[in-house]
């Protein structure tokens, strides 16, 4: 699924731009639910995370949504030309066929046979006796069949749950800046704040003011996200809503410490400046010097 | 709750031409009231597939939510289910019959599944002439949230607590034969001898093909007053015809009445014989379907049999062409147009 986020709430300003859907993707629906999100910044990386995003749906076995904006969907960029590699294969995920299905004793549908949490699945009408299932929604077994089973239900939610720690593996990792020193600062954006995140960190450098950097790709958060807030004594997370939403999803998933979490945001419905960013900052290290 | 039926068969039930007697064409034990209409359809689906020597895993059967789209389970184990979000199977069916042309659709629906949350799907996918067997399960209430009116109850008939409905109903079938559909039929869950060969004859027809079944709930709207009861139906229905399947090869043995007979191809090579019963209606001119059910309403009467059939109907694969193979079984080969094509699209944004 594709989100051009714009603002909201309801019809908001319908022609201008935000990053104000992070929240409600990441948890969309109800029940505990958690979604794989995917933030380009660029045209080129729309490209290829749609492609990556295929893969990772079907091996995953779970939607994914990819998050852009307005600002990169609708206006015109400069962008590096798109490549192909022309010996990728699709990603099918674990897809048993007829053969596969005559070696098991008994297919289940929902059994985590590898400890991943992502089960073997089967496309209709693969075998005439093995690997039919039920799909439902409401909760149910290993094998596919209707139960209201306290335990057999936690079993599935925990599976699920394995799934996820699974998943952080698979998707996109962030986008670490070669700069990075160590500072005692540092910057975490996504999507199309990279633009003037970029310019900013280049404006603080003419003033001998040295941030570490880093560009979240993908929900879940990799390990390196994790890192990255740890050895940074104040981070700075730059993004486009007014709910400070990626910061909140920091908190709450890497229990990140809201005191340490410095929100810089745009909600005016226009692309978050450079000089924006630049004054903010500045204006915290002032203050807290 | 889903009960695991009793193996023990006699061992002397008939086969089929591909070796299975009926009950590998049967599932779970039903959960449903005791007497509903939606077990007799379920049964009704089981032996048509029975009879046409359907391969179950080449079925694929889906539903919504509701009493009738729990049937799913109680039908056809052996087969791929999907029992999708309340109103949604429309979707659900557009999207794997898109991916895989081969296998044979069956849709199972409620009038509150199908009529009400529904709506938006259910003339979509009529007009789209998806290739399915889309079958409405019809009591005029949601009877899983125990009983309140659906859009399909009749205006006048009483509900159990004695409350009038005051709103126009949702003529399900009329409405399939003016979006298009191919296929149209109506029957009644106490009718098995009609509903089984318009169930095999739905699913040889190459497009969607509609059948409403009035089917009572004894739970909540059998009472006196409802136009959904068994009693009220029984003393309505008017049969349009009765019915013959006959299949592809088969020679056709039944006498018919010479001049009230009609007799429609199916594509495959099969035929559905129609012994007329009401006058002036003509099965395969969609104003005529019209008309006869229009005049039915007047007249107070629930008509039933086929409807409204088109020979030649053409798919939605028909339609967008898409490739013979199906899709899901395309590679990166068939599919990907690879670096070249994408340094076309890279030069003409240059
Ligand atoms: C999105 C959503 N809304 C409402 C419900 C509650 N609900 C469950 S079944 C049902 C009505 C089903 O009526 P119908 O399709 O006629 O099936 P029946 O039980 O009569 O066979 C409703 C409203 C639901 N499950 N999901
Ligand atoms: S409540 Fe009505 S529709 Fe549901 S199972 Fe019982 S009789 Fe059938
Ligand atoms: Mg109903």
């Amino acid at each position: 699924m594709i989100d051009v986020q714009r603002s909201g709430p309801s019809t908001g300003m319908p022609t201008r731009t935000q990053q104000s859907d992070v929240l409600e993707a990441a948890y969309a629906s109800h029940g505990d639910t958690k979604h794989i999100l995917l933030f380009p910044s660029t045209p080129r990386e729309c490209f290829e995370m749609t492609a990556d995003a295929f893969d990772l749906a079907e091996q995953i076995q779970t939607p994914v949504i990819m998050l852009t904006d307005l600002d990169l969907g609708m206006n015109d960029h400069l962008s590096e030309p798109f490549v192909w590699d022309d010996n990728r294969k699709y990603k099918r995920g674990k897809v048993l066929n007829a053969e596969e299905l005559d070696k098991i004793k008994r297919f289940g549908r929902y059994l985590d046979v590898d400890g991943d949490g992502i089960p073997y699945r089967t496309i209709p009408g693969t075998h005439p006796t093995k690997g039919s299932f039920f799909t439902r929604g409401t909760s149910r077994d290993e094998y596919a069949a209707y139960t209201e089973d306290s335990g057999a239900y936690q079993k599935n939610m925990d599976r699920l749950m394995v799934k996820w720690e699974t998943s952080k593996s698979l998707v996109p990792k962030p986008f670490s800046y070669p700069t990075n020193k160590g500072n005692a600062c540092g910057i975490l954006f996504f999507g199309t704040s990279t633009y003037s995140s970029e310019e900013a960190m280049d404006m603080l450098k003419e003033e001998n003011v040295f941030v570490d950097a880093m560009r979240i790709r993908a929900f879940p958060f990799n390990q390196d996200v994790n890192a990255f807030i740890d050895s940074h004594e104040t981070i700075f997370v730059i993004e486009q809503n007014r709910d400070a939403q990626m910061r909140s999803l920091l908190m709450i998933e890497l229990q990140a410490s809201p005191q340490k979490l410095i929100p810089i945001l745009n909600y005016d419905g226009m692309p978050i400046t450079a000089n924006q960013i630049f004054k903010e900052i500045k204006q915290h290290l002032t203050n807290t010097k | 709750m889903t009960y695991v039926r009793p193996k023990f068969r006699h061992p002397e039930l008939p086969k089929n031409k591909l070796g299975y007697s009926v009950d590998y064409y049967e599932g779970a034990l039903s959960t449903l009231c005791a007497g509903c209409g939606h077990d007799s359809i379920s049964a009704a689906i089981v032996q048509s597939c029975f009879d046409l020597n359907i391969e179950p895993h080449r079925l694929a059967k889906l539903s919504g939510i509701g009493c009738s789209s729990k049937t799913p389970a109680y039908f056809l184990s052996n087969s791929h289910g999907f029992n999708s979000v309340h109103g949604r199977m429309p979707s659900v069916a557009t999207g794997a019959n898109l991916a895989n042309r081969d296998l044979i659709y069956l849709g199972v629906s409620g009038d509150g599944d199908s009529a009400s949350i529904g709506m938006g799907q259910f003339v979509h996918v009529v007009r789209r002439n998806l290739n399915m067997v889309y079958i409405v399960m019809n009591n005029g209430c949601y009877g899983l949230t125990k009983g309140q009116d659906s859009a399909t109850a009749d205006m006048g008939s009483k509900n159990k607590s004695g409350k009038t409905n005051l709103f126009e109903s949702i003529d399900l079938a009329s409405l399939a034969i003016e979006l298009g559909a191919g296929f149209v039929a109506q029957s009644f869950s106490g009718d098995k001898s009609q509903m089984i060969p318009l169930i095999k004859a739905a699913m040889n027809h190459p497009g969607f093909a509609f059948i409403n079944v009035i089917s009572p709930c004894v739970t909540f709207n059998n009472n006196v007053g409802s136009t959904k009861s068994y009693d009220y139906v029984r003393q309505h229905i008017e049969a349009t015809s009765t019915i013959d399947f006959v299949p592809e090869m088969a020679e056709i043995t039944t006498k018919y009445e010479e001049g009230s007979t009609a007799t429609v191809k199916m594509h495959d090579g099969s035929s559905m014989v129609l012994s007329k019963l009401e006058e002036n209606w003509d099965p395969t001119n969609r104003h005529s379907a019209i008309n006869a059910m229009q005049s039915a309403k007047e007249r107070g009467e629930i008509l039933t049999g086929m409807l409204f059939v088109d020979g030649d109907s053409q798919d939605l694969h028909h339609v967008i062409q898409t490739s013979d193979t199906p899709l899901n079984i395309l590679t990166e080969r068939d599919l990907c147009p690879g670096s070249i094509a994408l340094e076309d699209i890279n030069a003409s944004l240059r």
